[in-house]
């Protein structure tokens, strides 16, 4: 039942969520958490969509969004580069800008915010995430090709009044997160979240002269206001969000006041401003438990300015995205749909160096989507919607899942869908800014920096049987999805070192990916998570046909975690640990460079550890030591040409294990119930 | 007399429209449903959504009760309850023929009041 179709979510998750929350209240009953899982799959719903509770959320080190997936193997999560520090995520071997990423049902990540947004949500916040592999829902949007995550924060009604979280780790990086709840009166509640997290001081540990990870901090505040009325049947949500990054990175010499857009030393900053607000009222008709209307606005600006060397990069995007939409049924529950219209307005103010890019995007659409259920082997959800962009032109976008339950332990999933973005080739690629290459867009004719829409099918197969090995419980999954681009904003770093070239795919671009999971319960509270991995990314080049840079072909991920039994008052013992093994990744074309600068055409293989012990002392008390890449596996050279960073060979992006060797670190978490 | 006889007809008639008037399109109903199972879930819900009119089924397997929402426009209670008994489940007011009863699955013949 967790395994909602992401199209109901708006109004029925945060109803089911406060009816439940209501019961918690009223029994005033401690929820035993002992045998529930972290990452949900549900063999129902027709879509193939994965459930990661907050208790998963726990095993990841400190944790924005971006480091919440290290434990799931859905998601790969690359190595943060010295740069940035932000891990960008894949599904299905596609980078973020691919995949649908939404916060309660409104878009999050896109845009301005693609590079760094997952890492402006605080891990401490979210109550729960919902991963869907393969087309995704027509409701949110057109955009979506590999997936679609989608985030639902803690929400006021259901909260404890008080929660404290701290963390510091070796690398001088330290979080704080609180949050406060009241209950303003029966039908209205609020919460605040104030996160703060910085890093202190320059770590180099491979010696190269260049940070291994950006100084920052980052303050990040956010209001909510949940009103539930069950009596009238309207609920409504109110959130305000401000958030402050500012990042700075380089050589350890650089001093910003000195140095900035000089040759003296090589160094960058990047400072973001963020404001959101945005509002949700649903409505479920009386006597209708099955129908609703439910009216979604958001209003952002993302403001970043920044420079890399010299290279200077600023963008601000305004953005208003509305949603309405109404939910119902044809005859009978079997028979649901919804219905709707969307609308988004996008301002970019962009500058990169002097040339300005600056552009205003706008689309309005309509969707309808059909879901069958017949409430036992056999469902499937039907969508399509229209729109009408200023840039993408008009379309329509077709999606389709079915699933089918040959036994009752097993499921079958089927789907297809399109998907149509324009790039924001230079928010999407902004490492390569760090870099000496020179940025060219080689079409001039399309709408989009000159670049013509993505559009990309995606088709998808996935077989699940749960089953009993040796009387424990144990699952096996297969997955297969391919991806076909009709066109793609090419991003090529395989012609030249110095150079890095936008234009629109001529010839083949596909990315294959097959997934094989097998899960089992090894001894009671000791649980074993293993998978496969297999990427086949290839994309025409002007130079030839290659891989996708940077990914791996084959992964394998395994996790084994272990819980003693809860005893008095809640005490217990947590383990947690998880192991990746990457094999060789393509890297981008370094040959024409100087011996001493030039890297082979694919990386070694390696593996990486993560290990966590939590000690919980009493239900509200608890802390938690652990190691991220215990094994100490570094890349060999992360910067290229470090000793001249204003020469031609100077290259940070090319990132394909760890820069910064172990890290350890450790924390705490409080709670006033 | 007849003028009377018209008085009443006229009186009779107008009740019944309304009767039919207050008749809901979204009635909610819970009776209760004897069985055992998940599969005597999908067996009860399946045989009251045959029934046309029927909007919203949902049987609860801990006290066994089935929450409805029917369109009385077009279906009654009644008709519910006899396309429940038909695939051989006990309602309180329809009973299933004790030889639509023995179809049921093994783990489904639950005890009859």
């Amino acid at each position: 039942m967790k395994n909602i179709p992401l199209f109901l979510t708006l109004l029925f998750s945060t109803l089911g969520f406060s009816q439940e929350s209501l019961k918690q209240d009223t029994l005033k009953t401690v929820t035993v958490e002992g045998n529930r899982k972290g990452i949900k799959k549900s063999i129902k719903g027709a879509a193939n969509t994965t459930l990661v509770t907050s208790k998963e959320l726990l095993k990841a080190a400190c944790c924005n969004l971006a480091e919440s997936f290290e434990t799931n193997p859905s998601i790969d999560v690359n190595f943060s580069d010295a740069l940035t520090g932000t891990k960008q995520i894949k599904m299905l071997g596609l980078t973020s800008p691919y995949i649908m990423i939404t916060e309660e049902n409104i878009p999050s990540v896109r845009g301005a915010s693609q590079a760094y947004g997952l890492s402006f949500t605080p891990g401490t916040w979210v109550e729960s995430i919902q991963i869907t592999k393969g087309a995704g829902s027509v409701v949110n949007g057109y955009e979506s090709i590999s997936g679609q995550i989608n985030t639902e924060l803690i929400k006021p009604l259901g909260d404890i009044p008080f929660f404290l979280n701290a963390y510091g780790d070796t690398g001088s990086r330290f979080e704080i997160n609180t949050h406060f709840n009241k209950k303003v009166s029966d039908k209205w509640s609020t919460s605040l979240f104030v996160h703060g997290n910085t890093r202190v001081s320059k770590n180099d540990m491979n010696d190269d002269g260049f940070m291994d990870n950006p100084l920052g901090k980052q303050l990040n505040i956010a209001n909510r206001w949940q009103y539930y009325n069950p009596d009238s049947g309207w609920v409504s949500f109110l959130n305000v969000r401000y958030m402050n990054d500012e990042k700075q990175t380089g050589q350890l010499d650089f001093d910003p006041d000195r140095d900035r857009l000089t040759t003296n030393y090589w160094g960058s900053e990047i400072n973001t401003e963020r404001l959101d607000f945005s509002s949700k009222i649903g409505y479920v008709f009386k006597d209708m438990p099955y129908q609703s209307i439910g009216f979604q606005n958001a209003f952002t600006t993302h403001n970043q300015e920044s420079y890399f060397g010299l290279n200077q990069y600023d963008i601000k995007q305004q953005s208003y995205y509305s949603n309405l939409i109404f939910n119902s049924i044809i005859s009978n529950t079997m028979h649901k749909f919804a219905t709707g219209l969307n609308f988004s307005y996008d301002k970019y103010a962009e500058f990169v160096n002097s040339n300005d890019v600056s552009r205003i995007d706008n689309s309005v659409g309509a969707f309808f989507e059909y879901t069958f259920d017949d409430n036992d082997k056999f469902s499937y959800i039907l969508g399509g919607r229209m729109d009408y962009h200023n840039r993408l032109g008009a379309f329509f976008t077709p999606r389709l899942h079915v699933k089918y339950n040959p036994g009752d332990k097993s499921v079958i999933r089927f789907s297809a869908g399109r998907g149509k973005r324009a790039a924001n080739i230079f928010a999407e690629n902004q490492n390569l800014f760090a870099s000496s290459r020179t940025f060219s867009v080689l079409d001039t004719n399309g709408k989009i920096y000159g670049l013509d829409p993505e559009i990309a099918w995606n088709y998808g197969l996935s077989f699940t049987q749960n089953f009993m090995l040796f009387g424990m419980k144990a699952d096996t999954t297969i997955d297969f999805y391919r991806t076909d681009f009709q066109n793609q904003a090419v991003v090529d770093v395989m012609n030249s070192p110095q150079e890095v070239l936008f234009y629109n795919l001529d010839g083949k671009s596909y990315a294959n990916s097959l997934q094989m999971d097998f899960n089992l319960e090894i001894i009671k509270h000791l649980n074993l998570r293993t998978a496969y991995k297999y990427y086949d990314i290839s994309t025409d080049y002007i130079s030839g046909s290659y891989q996708r840079p940077l990914q791996a072909k084959h992964r394998f991920f395994g996790n084994v975690e272990y819980a003693t039994h809860i005893v008095e008052k809640g005490k217990q013992w947590k383990f947690d640990f998880t192991w990746n093994w990457l094999g060789k990744q393509q890297l981008p074309n370094t040959s024409t460079n100087p011996h001493h600068d030039r890297l082979p055409e694919f990386s070694p293989s390696f593996s990486t550890m993560n290990a966590q012990i939590t000690r919980t002392f009493s239900s509200t008390f608890e802390v938690y030591v652990g190691g991220e890449n215990i094994g100490n596996y570094t890349q060999h050279q992360a910067v290229l040409g470090a000793e001249n960073p204003f020469g031609p060979t100077f290259d940070t992006s090319i990132v394909y294990a760890p820069v910064f060797g172990a890290m350890y670190y450790a924390g705490l978490r409080f709670k006033i119930k | 007399m007849k003028n009377i006889i018209l008085g009443m007809m006229l009186v009779v008639v107008t009740f019944s429209t309304q009767a039919q008037e207050k008749k809901s399109k979204n009635a909610k109903y819970t009776i209760e449903v004897n069985g055992n199972c998940e599969m005597c879930k999908k067996r009860i819900e399946k045989a009251a959504f045959s029934v046309s009119g029927v909007k919203s089924a949902d049987w609860h397997i801990d006290d066994h009760k089935l929450h409805l929402i029917i369109n009385e426009e077009k279906c009654s209670l009644n008709d519910v309850q006899k396309a429940i008994a038909k695939v051989g489940h006990d309602t309180n007011d329809v009973k299933a023929t004790q030889e639509d009863y023995d179809k049921l699955h093994g783990c489904c013949l639950y005890e009859r009041k």
